[in-house]
């Protein structure tokens, strides 16, 4: 039985990736493009050593990021804002980092603690904004965005640039010293001579999963949470205090979502630049979407969106547009809600059912009405 | 008379799980009458109306429209044949003007642009052969709760409707507006519209209609001619005999009040009073029913009592401690259970598991929680001993919430109540909807909870087991306790009559 329940949510999935697989095909067969070439290219590629790395390592941000958003979608709270978050997080931590001088271990720390609490802090104006004056956390967190992106410019420009000779063009924060550096996994695995180290962060972005599921499963807060989730009112009579819980929720949100610039600032950067990453915050909606806000499924959803993405590089010297990894992307985002909707109702079907035949009483009355 | 019924149910069922909402149903209307439904809630009014009005679909049973057996699938079906609704809570947009709500979603066009000048003029013409002034062109939002009701109805009638049917169209009015709307509804008797009543106020029933149909546990028990009968004998029709009796033997009151209200008011928004001046103790061992009908405040005051609305006036004690300023989670912890009057609303996770239902009201404590932790393990042995204890029909503790049936999701809830064993026991219609089986068997652990010392606050629509179980009986009557009633010589009757306030009103004259 729990068996059959468990594939039946996995088909959903693999369902919607069918699907797009469909959909991206038809769009290169427009385009006189063999799609038998191109995927086939795209798993020959993405299946060697060194792309693995890249996936594993492009994988981590988008888990954290994803579990970020999770979080708030357990209590139906929805971060939009994780974008604005780990921005602000990564430019004021690559900042302090390049400040100080300390032993490694408590370097890295301070770096890691900086980026919680600016992420913690920029979801929780919204939090805050929620709980006292009502304001949808929809629309504050999406401003906000666009708040940080205003106030970061102007502290990079203006105090946090490093300083450069005229001829250097290059916009970015001063480079963290190598205390404060994350150390690579390479070593640890056997891995010689890759094009890019595995970056050691991974074990952060687990060790984030493994406490996501610890608190929203098994603690109190979690069951808080979840109950406001399933049913505001309900939670409310039970003794949950809502606006604690928003403002909670959006803390820990956030811290989350402040890590997710880090494996990018303290593996491969060093500093913050110009061309730092974007788009992660909204990427981990999707993906918090498509792993069902579960840890296994967001992991499983950030290797599949990161493989698409690295996997897809190829494409372009097979002269084949790699935006039709977009497509894909997008068809499973949208065929994925559909399918779980559809397993849902299937499934609480069922379990009506069962439950009436299993429970069938019988049509004697019961022994109280002569107590 | 040779004419055909306006409308003619016959045979109509319709069961839910766990719940027989309608159980063959038969009831005539004669055109151009008003024609009153009365009956508890949950008696299945209500139901009836949503399948006459094509909401929902019977399970067996036929409906005549002037003679023709229609099939509604949606109320779009039920409009195109003449009949129309006025709910309760009224469906207006309120930044529109009443010609845009009437004329909403069945706008009248001219190519591609909305008639507006045809729709005023007809709008007009309604409000002026039905005799209910009505400026087409204010916003609802200015308008008051009876004008909005007369714009409901012109909307219905607007659609072409020649049958209404009005569910509990007096619960928001006042006494003046009440007045206004049977005056509305004379004439449109007059032009020949039949009126569907549906009612629980007794004498305003016995006021308006021209006869009466009386439904109880689902089943239409009588027609009656309102010339017939008097309130009293509507209210035992009502109520009847024929369901176990939820009767208390002995007392068991002792001396130690668990529970001091004094003084309590709650506001609304706009600074009317919900609740005024409540006053009342309750004992260890005693059940304090309060009667009343629904929206006279019973809410506003299980919500300040479980500390989910914030109080304008008075206190709270339990025991000898003032917990007027406490958070819920606190009262929960300090030995207040809570009954919800809507199960799913307010009372269940419904796509949990029950072991976490179970825990719903209780996370905080022994054997849900060690700490901060869940002690899943400490959850699912208590969650076993409830659905044992209480007779929880279900495949087992980890099946969701909503695959059980009404009557089973209620044991579940009694029961984590129950075996937590509280000071004080908050419990609203803790049998409304269910099945005669589970109903005695709440009533017995009610019963049993109480022998062992549980202070228990009964607020119930069902008159039956408030006067059977209470010790000590209030009415409540627009957020105020009216009157204090022997529970063991009160009739149903007489109880009626406080609660629609009649009695109050002899009194006054």
């Amino acid at each position: 039985m729990k068996v059959r329940r468990a594939a039946l949510w996995l088909l959903a999935p693999i369902a919607a990736i069918a699907f797009s697989l469909l959909v991206s095909s038809i769009a290169l067969l427009l385009i006189h493009q063999n799609p038998f070439t191109a995927f086939g290219n795209m798993v020959k590629y993405g299946t060697q050593g060194n792309q693995i790395i890249s996936i594993i390592n492009r994988a981590a941000p988008l888990f954290l990021s994803a579990v970020a958003v999770a979080i708030g979608f357990k209590m139906n709270l929805f971060n939009i804002g994780v974008e604005g978050q780990y921005y602000l997080a990564a430019l004021l931590a690559a900042s302090v980092g390049a400040a100080v001088h300390l032993p490694p271990v408590l370097h890295v720390t301070l770096i890691l603690v900086t980026a919680m609490t600016v992420g913690a802090v920029w979801a929780g104006i919204a939090g805050v904004l929620k709980v006292t004056r009502g304001v949808s956390e929809v629309i504050s967190t999406i401003m906000l965005n666009f708040i940080a992106t205003g106030i970061g410019s102007y502290l990079l420009l203006n105090y946090l640039k490093r300083p450069t000779a005229a001829s250097d063009l290059a916009t970015r924060t001063r480079e963290i010293p190598k205390s404060g550096l994350f150390p690579s996994l390479d070593k640890l695995l056997g891995i010689t001579n890759p094009n890019e180290p595995l970056s050691g962060f991974l074990l952060v972005a687990i060790a984030v999963g493994i406490a996501y599921y610890v608190v929203v499963w098994r603690t109190r807060f979690g069951f808080n949470l979840r109950a406001t989730g399933l049913n505001a009112q309900a939670a409310r009579v039970s003794g949950v205090n809502p606006g604690a819980m928003v403002i909670q929720t959006m803390l820990i949100s956030g811290a989350v979502a402040g890590l997710v610039g880090m494996l990018y600032l303290l593996s491969f950067f060093h500093a913050y630049t110009l061309d730092f990453p974007t788009g992660l915050g909204f990427s981990g909606i999707a993906i918090a979407l498509v792993g069902r806000n579960n840890p296994v499924g967001i992991a499983a959803a950030s290797l599949l969106f990161a493989f698409l993405e690295v996997s897809a590089q190829i494409l372009d010297l097979n002269g084949i547009p790699k935006e039709v990894i977009q497509i894909m992307q997008g068809v499973i985002i949208l065929s994925v809600v559909v399918a779980y909707e559809l397993v849902r109702r299937l499934v609480e079907a069922q379990d009506v059912r069962a439950a009436a035949q299993r429970t069938r009483e019988p049509a004697a009355p019961l022994e109280g009405v002569a107590a | 008379m040779p004419e055909v019924a306006a409308v003619e149910l016959q045979g109509i069922t319709k069961r839910f799980p766990g719940v027989v909402a309608n159980d063959d149903v038969n009831i005539e209307v004669a055109p151009g009458e008003v024609h009153a439904i009365v009956g508890e809630n949950g008696a299945g009014k209500s139901t009836l109306m949503k399948i006459l009005y094509g909401m929902l679909r019977p399970d067996s049973g036929t409906i005549r429209v002037r003679g023709e057996e229609v099939h509604f699938r949606s109320p779009k079906d039920a409009i195109a044949a003449g009949v129309g609704m006025v709910h309760q809570h009224f469906m207006l947009a309120e930044n529109l003007t009443v010609l845009e709500n009437i004329i909403l979603g069945s706008e009248p066009t001219h190519g591609p642009m909305i008639a507006f000048g045809d729709a005023r003029d007809r709008v007009k013409e309604l409000s002026a052969t039905y005799g209910m002034p009505l400026d087409p062109d204010r916003l609802v939002e200015d308008l008051s709760v009876g004008e909005r009701q007369r714009a409901e109805i012109i909307k219905v009638l607007y659609r072409g409707a020649r049958i209404l049917i009005l569910d509990e169209p007096t619960a928001v009015l006042v006494p003046q507006e009440v007045r206004e709307l049977f005056g509305n509804l004379r004439d449109l008797k007059r032009e020949g519209v039949t009126v569907i009543y549906i009612s629980h106020k007794l004498d305003e029933v016995l006021e308006i209609a021209d006869s009466i149909t009386v439904i109880r546990a689902g089943r239409t028990v009588a027609t009656v001619n309102p010339g017939d009968v008097t309130t009293g004998q509507l209210a035992e029709l009502m109520v009847g005999s024929e369901l176990p009796r939820p009767e208390t033997r002995e007392s068991t009151v002792t001396d130690t009040v668990e529970l001091t209200v004094e003084g309590l008011g709650v506001k609304a928004a706009d600074g009317r009073w919900l609740l005024r001046d409540v006053s009342f103790t309750v004992h260890r061992g005693e059940i304090l029913g309060i009667a009343g009908v629904e929206g006279n405040g019973q809410a506003q005051l299980l919500e300040a009592l479980i500390g989910v609305t914030p109080i304008a006036a008075g206190t709270i004690k339990l025991g000898r401690e003032d917990i007027t300023t406490w958070s819920t989670e606190a009262r929960r912890d300090a030995g207040i259970g809570y009954i919800p009057e809507d199960r799913h609303e307010e009372g269940l996770l419904l796509a949990a598991p029950l072991w976490e239902n179970a825990m719903l009201g209780h996370q905080a404590q022994a054997p849900f929680a060690k700490g901060a932790w869940i002690d899943r393990k400490g959850a699912k042995r208590q969650t076993e001993a409830i659905v044992s204890q209480y007779r929880v029909a279900t495949p087992g503790i980890r099946a969701a919430a909503y695959a059980l049936s009404g009557g089973n999701q209620q044991k579940l809830i009694v029961g984590r109540e129950m075996i937590a064993e509280p000071k004080v026991l908050l419990a609203a219609q803790p049998t409304r909807g269910i099945d005669v089986g589970a109903q005695a068997s709440v009533w017995d652990a009610i019963r049993r909870a109480r022998a062992a010392g549980l202070a228990l606050l009964l607020i119930s629509a069902d008159l039956e087991e408030l006067i059977g179980l209470s010790d000590t009986l209030w009415v409540i009557f627009g957020g105020r306790l009216v009157a204090k009633v022997d529970a063991s010589k009160v009739t149903p009757e007489e109880l009626g009559l406080y609660m629609t306030g009649a009695k109050q009103r002899e009194a006054a004259s």
